[in-house]
């Protein structure tokens, strides 16, 4: 069942000694989430994971028979961290079904806001939740060694941070005491003021409407987000080069540590920021307008570009089954059987779903999750790919990287690397910061990306808001289109959530929702072994992966597992959806196998 | 008592105290977001900057108890035991006292045969089984010496409470009975929003927090034990298009900057602070911003609102009733506008003064 590519320095293998290690629920992420780990502390190994959640709402459930307009403010609901994620994808889908086109003032409204979105949810996310595990604190409970190392270690970027060692860095996000820590809060308002100028109120919109937005556009709504926008420029550019510093210093401190969380590229990134003068929602132009974003869509496999076509995208989804609470859906009715180009659509495919839930009791050995199995079906080689993420920006800047289609005046595509200006602030000059695409999808890389992503939000903020006003001082008010519910249609939205991908899958029958399939990315990051043996990418990553913390099996904090955990920036609320489910059951668990290594 | 500048006062009088407080000098808050949720509120709460959460956290509002905040997404643990341990203590009577905060609706576990449950927070250490969120609020509840739903789930049920729903979900009073009293002889206090709108939460909170220091009464409650002072206005009465509404100009789409009550606004019936407070900070909003009100603060949240994007029923009517009234007074409001748009005629560049000045004017 091996998807990973074989990890580096196995060699001789002292006798294991195993030992159960669970943490449930996981802290600092959005959601119910536990981890259950077999780790051989003899060979500093962690043996097997699973990963499980153990809370079910019903979306898909209780969406049937609404007013297909309703789609998005409901969707919002599915998550309070990302939730104009969902209300943006259900706006596209919509779009899409009604056969209509948002103004483009609305799309470049839109397309701020959602950068805003990024920047707070990083933002908030690095520095208030992930940096935990990396603050002084937390270093000092797990790893003393290196942080006495720290201390003497010299940070190479502290002309532009102002912090002159490493451990002064890892103090600044000590929580709620360290000034990173507090000023990144600060930097979350900021944000989210801008979000609220777009799309009317955080998390869940108040002016995002399928058709467009209601967000007045006066020269006032772009000026008040520009201003802030140039406020927490300063913040991006030291948060860059600190995070930089800190990644830098852990594969320099811990030889080996690229192997933690590290699994074999298989990124999946469908594509963010509408071009408006491409984009017309229609299905048989979406490879067109797909390759058109701001953020290119792609599929990566081992470093190659598999496809960036969101048909090919669209076509290759499945949802498996194997170790979820459901009985299949195979032997009910299809609800889609061709696309609108006329190809095929798999049963198993989104808009085929049927949700047939059936409680019972975990047993990490069959069924453990109320969480399916997304895989995306890879023709040439007839498997089922567990793509991941990389918590959304690794996978967002690798696929853009790769594509090199992006080319504007403050972020350029180059084919191995996206460069991204950021214009002077108040302290600091005229950056240009350079994301190269690593050698490897592990933890510190996920890490990295998110700052990096960040600075790549604020630059295409810096240019839709140009648009924006050049459209308004044009006189160009227009943000809403006005529009028909059809008695019979089916739309779909692709968009990249905070943590990645992000698609909506909508039919509608007598002018309601017959089925709405929301898949945002931490079902598939988050997912369990699918019915061939694959495990799920937290799995996977976990699996496998060194330990290196100092601490024994009596006093470990398990910080190497939770740092590769939190790298994928999970988000159970948006895993679990549509799940209807009893949740957790704490079974027996068998002995484990010695050298199974997880990967079989 | 008035002292007037250059006067002296009595030196060997102590300046007046504030009363003795009889109140806690420390309090832990136990916040469980395990319900059915989104940790949209908590997520909302860390945008307040009246006060912030790290104010509170830090002790730099004057008067409050040492407050001890676990909260999953703000946990500087790591997770599961370390996590877990105050909730324990606080189910075995070992941690008092402490503010139960519930984030997300309370899910029915009577329609489940069997052992399955909707919704869990850690396992019991003694079985391995699951702990659901209905037993964690069985065990705290009676302890807690005060009790807030954060949104409009815990207050009232909401989203996940739709009609068609699985789970059967409800607001806490729904599960603890609506007379239910805390130790500290509150009745739950409802926050409700989805999400709650940062600082009334905060605010909220910080009363609570004053009472539970000794310096304040019990919050004041309505009926549907939501703050008075937040939820005691319609949307309508702080909206800022209201005037649109008086003179029955009503957008017909969502691009003009009128009032909204013809494409599926229903702020003048929902209790709601929001286009007056605006989101945060002043910034943002719903229907003064271009947000239909969807009604999210409110038990009837979201059955009662659907379609969101039709025209509520009692919004037919009374906008029908306004229009001879409103289209009239708004050409009257035309001419008089053209009227004070003029400057006076004294205003000019010319030789003589024409303003009516009189520099030997007597009464």
């Amino acid at each position: 069942m091996t998807q990973t590519a074989d990890r580096a320095g196995s060699g001789e293998r002292d006798p294991a000694q195993l030992v159960e290690m669970s943490w449930d629920p996981i802290t600092r992420i959005i959601g119910n989430l536990g981890i259950y780990t077999k780790i051989d502390f003899a060979n500093r190994e962690v043996v097997e994971c699973h990963s499980t959640s153990s809370l079910f709402r019903g979306y898909s459930v209780f969406m049937k028979g609404k007013d297909p307009r309703d789609a998005g403010f409901i969707t919002s609901r599915i998550c309070g961290i990302c939730g104009d994620n969902h209300t943006t994808c259900s706006n596209y889908a919509q779009q899409m079904a009604y056969g209509i086109k948002p103004p483009m003032l609305a799309e470049h409204i839109v397309n701020l806001g959602e950068a805003a979105e990024y920047m707070f949810d990083h933002t908030i996310f690095q520095d208030n939740m992930v940096f935990v595990d990396f603050c002084e604190a937390m270093v000092k409970a797990t790893n003393p060694g290196v942080l006495a190392r720290a201390e003497r270690t010299p940070a190479p970027r502290g002309d532009i941070h102002g912090y002159r060692t490493i451990a002064d860095i890892m103090r600044a996000f000590n929580p709620f005491e360290g000034a990173m820590y507090k000023e990144a809060l600060k930097a979350s308002r900021l944000t989210r003021e801008m979000f609220c100028k777009m799309e009317g109120r955080h998390v869940h919109p108040s002016t995002m409407y399928p058709g467009g937005v209601g967000t007045i556009a006066t020269p006032s709504t772009f000026t008040d987000y520009l201003s802030r926008l140039m406020n927490v420029l300063d913040f991006i550019k030291k948060s860059v080069a600190m995070n930089d510093d800190v990644f830098d210093f852990f594969y320099e401190a811990l030889p080996g540590y690229e192997e933690v969380g590290r699994r074999r590229i298989l990124l999946g990134c469908w594509g963010a920021f509408q071009n408006a003068e491409v984009c017309d929602y229609r299905y048989a132009s979406m490879n067109e307008w797909g390759k058109a974003m701001f953020v290119t869509p792609g599929i990566i496999v081992d470093g190659e570009l598999v496809t960036n076509k969101l048909v090919d995208i669209n076509l290759g989804m499945r949802i498996l089954l194997g170790s979820s609470f459901y009985e299949d859906w195979v032997n009910e009715d299809p609800f889609v059987t061709h696309d609108p180009l006329g190809n095929p659509v798999d049963m198993r495919h989104p808009w085929n779903q049927t949700t047939v839930p059936v409680p019972q009791k975990r047993e990490f050995d069959g069924k453990y999750s109320w969480v399916m199995s997304p895989r995306w079906y890879h023709k040439e080689t007839d498997r089922h790919l567990a793509l991941d993420t990389g918590g959304g920006p690794l996978a967002r800047l690798w696929s853009t990287a790769l594509n090199g289609l992006v080319d504007t005046p403050y972020v350029k595509a180059t084919g191995h690397s996206v460069r991204i200006t950021l214009p002077k602030s108040e302290q600091l000059p005229e950056t240009t910061l350079e994301w190269k695409i690593p050698q490897w999808s592990n933890t510190i890389e996920r890490d990295r990306a998110r700052p990096y992503f960040v600075a790549y939000a604020a630059a295409m903020a810096l240019e839709f808001v140009e648009k924006a006003m050049a459209l308004v001082r044009a006189g160009e008010l227009k943000v809403f289109e006005n529009f028909e519910v059809p008695d019979e249609a089916i739309g779909c939205g692709f968009h990249e959530a905070v943590r990645g991908v992000l698609s909506h899958h909508l039919v509608i029958k007598d002018k309601k929702i017959a089925n709405y399939h929301p898949y945002p990315p931490t079902p598939w990051n988050a997912s369990p072994r699918d019915s061939y043996g694959n495990p799920g990418p937290y799995e996977d990553a976990v699996q496998g992966q060194p330990i290196f913390e100092e601490n024994g099996p009596d006093d470990f904090k398990g910080v190497d597992i939770m740092r590769t955990v939190r790298s994928f920036d999970p988000c159970l609320p948006c895993g679990v959806h549509m799940y209807l489910g009893k949740g957790t059951t704490r079974t027996t668990v068998h002995s484990p196998i010695y050298g199974a290594g997880g990967h079989g | 008592m008035t002292i007037q500048s250059g006067t002296t006062t009595d030196d060997s009088r102590e300046p007046a105290k504030a009363e003795q407080r009889d109140g806690f000098d420390e309090i832990h808050i136990l916040w469980i977001s395990e319900g059915m949720s989104c940790d949209g509120d908590t997520v909302s709460l860390t945008a307040a900057g009246q006060p912030s959460i790290e104010d509170v956290v830090l002790g730099l509002v004057p008067g409050l108890p040492k407050v001890h905040l676990y909260n999953k997404v703000l946990s500087p643990t790591m997770g599961g035991e370390d996590f877990l341990a105050p909730f324990r203590a606080a189910a075995r009577g070992d941690l008092a006292p402490f503010i139960l905060v519930i984030e997300g609706s309370i899910p029915n576990q009577n329609i489940i045969a069997g052992e399955g449950f909707w919704t869990s927070f850690g396992n019991d250490p003694e079985t391995g089984q699951p702990l659901t969120l209905n037993w964690w609020i069985d065990q705290l509840a009676p302890r807690a010496w005060a009790i807030v739903a954060a949104g409009t789930c815990a207050a009232y049920g909401g989203i996940h409470a739709m009609a068609g729903n699985p789970t059967g979900s409800m607001g806490l009073s729904d599960y603890l009975g609506w007379d239910f009293k805390t130790q500290g002889a509150l009745p739950v206090v409802n926050v409700p929003g989805c999400p709650i709108q940062p600082e009334n939460f905060m605010e909220t909170l910080v009363w609570v927090l004053y009472h539970a220091a000794g310096a304040a009464p019990p919050p004041p409650l309505d009926h549907m034990l939501r703050p008075q002072w937040l939820f005691g206005k319609t949307v309508h009465e702080g909206c800022d298009r209201a005037a649109y509404y008086e003179q029955a100009d009503f957008a017909k789409d969502y691009n003009a900057p009128k009032c909204q009550v013809k494409v599926g606004c229903w702020g003048p019936v929902v209790n709601c602070n929001v286009p007056k407070r605006g989101w945060m900070a002043g910034i943002g909003g719903c229907p003064n911003v271009g947000g239909i009100c969807i009604g999210c603060t409110m038990p009837g949240f979201p059955d009662a609102f659907m379609p969101f994007m039709d025209e509520p029923t009692g919004g037919a009517l009374s906008s029908l009733l306004i229009k001879p009234y409103g289209a009239f007074i708004r050409r009257l409001r035309g001419i008089t506008s053209i009227a004070v748009n003029r400057e006076a005629k004294w205003h000019h560049n010319e030789p003589a003064l024409t303003s009516g000045y009189d520099p030997y004017w007597r009464p």
